[in-house]
């Protein structure tokens, strides 16, 4: 196939997806991530032949949360951290339903991490998405949880002197049994890896690292959106090769692919046990 | 045709017999006294029904799950108290905001902050109707016996569907924790009010469009509407708009689908009130005390009458001045320093009213209403 006709069937799936009427252009910034991983994530379902019905994509506050609104699937923009316990309502309520959360590092880390790790800990049939920015965008610039020790932000101008989170670490931790990172330069694994997210039964976290050029880049001197698409290249280290790695050789690298992946019971599966071993007792 | 079933029950799971009878499948909550119940009875009684329950990690996960429930189509509630409620109010805001039905029990007990855990108040008064931020109307009932408990909730139901909101039933911690011997209603008893859902076609449909009463439609997620739902003030389309021209709108819908439909939500209980010189007006618990009061105070000639709230929100102005009209005397009993009160002195600036506060943790007694009646005579 031509290149040119493969460019525009791509283009063709992603306006189906884009709600129609919906006012563009979005509220990111030229060059940012969250695009990337909005047309990983409609490839993705497209590849999976899902109905535009049965997904709902669920969200918090900030740029990533943003998402949902502009995909033509049952949207719920909720409210600064708790995406995770609406889309758990939302899930339990129809299991039959795709629960898809996208989420940011402020989000899902900050003032969702208790949710976060709950939702982990059930192993509900829901796919997380992190936009991992390691910056609060939508509010000018501050430090988050992924905010690197000794970086700046308009909340650290002196440097960070916090230590950071690692989600996948924390995910796999607290419960969830599918965890995997990649980064807006790697597209077509985001893509790949967001699909496995989603085929599979339980908890499962998607760390997409991107970038925020207009606040972290700019603050912390890393160029504009290519330059840092060009430094994800730089510092990504698959999964099999990390594992040979020092923890010294691994500093400041992005370790990339399935970082974890059980078999566990997945919570509604596991509730309607007990529905049908109960119903219709007086 | 069946018999209607007896059942020694406590308030709390009164509440959850009635949130079943009007439909309930999702509870989401959190333990605190003197609210755990409804929660419990609810985990053993969903599952035999098909229903769900689930035991958040918080409040705020607690009512966050609850809408989103509610959105998925299943009939949702939870059940806190004060300290909870105070943590609900940001995804009440947000149910208010998406005009998603669902119902929110607040077994009352002394605060401010963990205040006192077991004891009885009617403090968070104010909270059900100006606790989360901006501008809405509230609704909110109030039960006082263990059979009003059953009713009440199931009032509460309906109305959350009937105007698409969040409802609040404030209960306290006496009627909460009192065991009374009460009748559930039979099937098909008492009327229940399911949302309205949208007869226009997908492409045609409008997630909140304005409507003669005020309440759009809503699909349930996955029955092929696909529409937005956010927190952010938005178009009658549910999407986020600064527009000038379109925000009163979004305001004055929240407002008027309630504020104009009062007649729908009112309940007041009225006794001896049509040649009363004194009025008694109370909720609650503390409205147990003022109708026992008012029976008393009868015996010995005393022309009182007494006016029990059913519904605090929205605040019954018209009919409760009428109702007190040739009244010169209001007495109002309250379990807080002073809430309902001032609602009272709002709607009737021209009478002598007078309170009956306690906030110690204990109940109004008659005995303390009784007195209160012979200082005004």
């Amino acid at each position: 196939m031509a290149t040119a006709e493969k460019a525009k069937q791509k283009s063709d799936v992603t306006l189906h997806y884009l709600r129609p009427g919906k006012k563009f252009p979005s509220v990111w910034c030229p060059g940012c991530g969250n695009g990337v991983v909005m047309g990983s994530l409609i490839r993705a379902i497209d590849n999976l032949g899902l109905s535009k019905d049965e997904v709902v994509l669920v969200s918090g506050i900030g740029c990533s949360s943003r998402l949902p609104v502009y995909l033509d699937f049952n949207s719920l923009h909720t409210t600064h951290g708790r995406a995770l316990p609406f889309a758990t309502g939302a899930k339990f309520a129809q299991p039959h339903m795709k629960v898809i959360v996208i989420t940011g590092d402020g989000d899902a880390l900050a003032i969702g991490g208790n949710h976060f790790i709950h939702a982990c800990r059930r192993n509900i049939d829901i796919t997380a998405i992190l936009i991992n920015n390691h910056i609060y965008g939508m509010t000018g610039g501050q430090g988050s949880p992924t905010t690197p020790g000794g970086t700046f932000s308009t909340t650290t101008p002196y440097g960070n002197v916090e230590k950071h989170f690692d989600p996948c670490s924390l995910a796999a931790a607290a419960g969830a049994t599918f965890v995997a990172r990649s980064t807006v330069y790697h597209e077509p694994q985001l893509q790949k890896l967001i699909g496995q997210a989603i085929s599979h039964r339980g908890f499962s976290l998607v760390e997409a690292i991107s970038n925020c050029h207009t606040y972290f880049g700019r603050l912390n001197r890393k160029g504009d959106a290519v330059a840092m698409f060009d430094a994800f290249k730089e510092r990504a280290v698959p999964v099999g090769k990390a594992s040979k790695m020092t923890e010294e050789e691994l500093e400041d690298k992005i370790v990339t692919g399935v970082i974890h992946n059980v078999e566990k019971t997945e919570f509604c599966d596991e509730y309607q046990k007990v529905v049908d071993a109960h119903m219709g007792e007086k | 045709m069946p018999a209607r079933e007896r059942k020694l029950l406590q308030g709390n799971q009164a509440c959850v017999h009635g949130a079943i009878y009007a439909g309930m499948r999702f509870f989401a909550g959190y333990p605190i006294t003197p609210s755990t119940e409804v929660a419990e009875m609810s985990a053993r009684l969903l599952p035999r029904i098909g229903g769900r329950f689930i035991q958040m990690e918080d409040e705020i996960g607690s009512i966050a799950a609850v809408v989103g429930a509610s959105i998925s189509g299943l009939k949702s509630m939870t059940a806190t108290s004060g300290p909870g409620y105070s943590l609900m109010l940001e995804n009440i805001g947000y149910a208010y905001m998406t005009e998603t039905p669902c119902v929110i029990v607040n077994v009352q007990r002394g605060g401010p902050s963990t205040g006192l855990p077991t004891k009885v108040s009617q403090s968070d008064t104010m909270q059900a109707r100006y606790g989360p931020h901006g501008d809405y109307c509230a609704i909110a009932v109030a039960p006082s016996t263990v059979a009003d408990t059953v009713t009440e909730t199931i009032r509460a139901f309906n109305l959350a569907e009937r105007f698409r909101t969040p409802v609040t039933v404030l209960l306290d911690e006496v009627i909460a924790h009192s065991r009374e011997l009460i009748y559930l209603p039979e099937e098909g008893e008492l009327e229940i009010y399911n949302r309205v859902k949208p007869t226009a076609s997908p492409e045609e449909f409008e997630a909140f469009a304005l409507t003669p009463n005020g309440v759009s439609p809503m699909p349930s997620y996955g029955e092929g509407y696909r529409y937005n739902v956010t927190g952010l003030t938005h178009d009658t389309h549910g999407f986020t708009t600064n527009r000038v021209d379109e925000i009163p709108v979004k305001l004055e819908k929240l407002r008027h689908k309630i504020a104009d439909y009062t007649d729908e939500i009112e309940k007041i209980r009225v006794e001896h009130m049509d040649d009363a010189e004194v009025a008694i007006i109370a909720y609650g618990s503390a409205a147990r005390a003022a109708l026992q009061a008012t029976d008393i105070a009868r015996k010995v000639g005393a022309k009182v009458g007494a006016v029990q709230l059913y519904s605090i929100w929205p605040f019954p102005d018209a009919k409760l001045k009428e109702l007190c009209g040739r009244c010169k005397k209001v007495i109002v009993a309250e379990l807080n320093m002073g809430q309902l009160i001032t609602e009272i002195e709002r709607i009737m600036p021209d009478k002598q009213i007078t309170t009956l506060q306690r906030y110690d943790g204990e109940i109004l007694t008659p005995l303390q209403v009784v007195k209160k009646i012979e200082e005004v005579l």
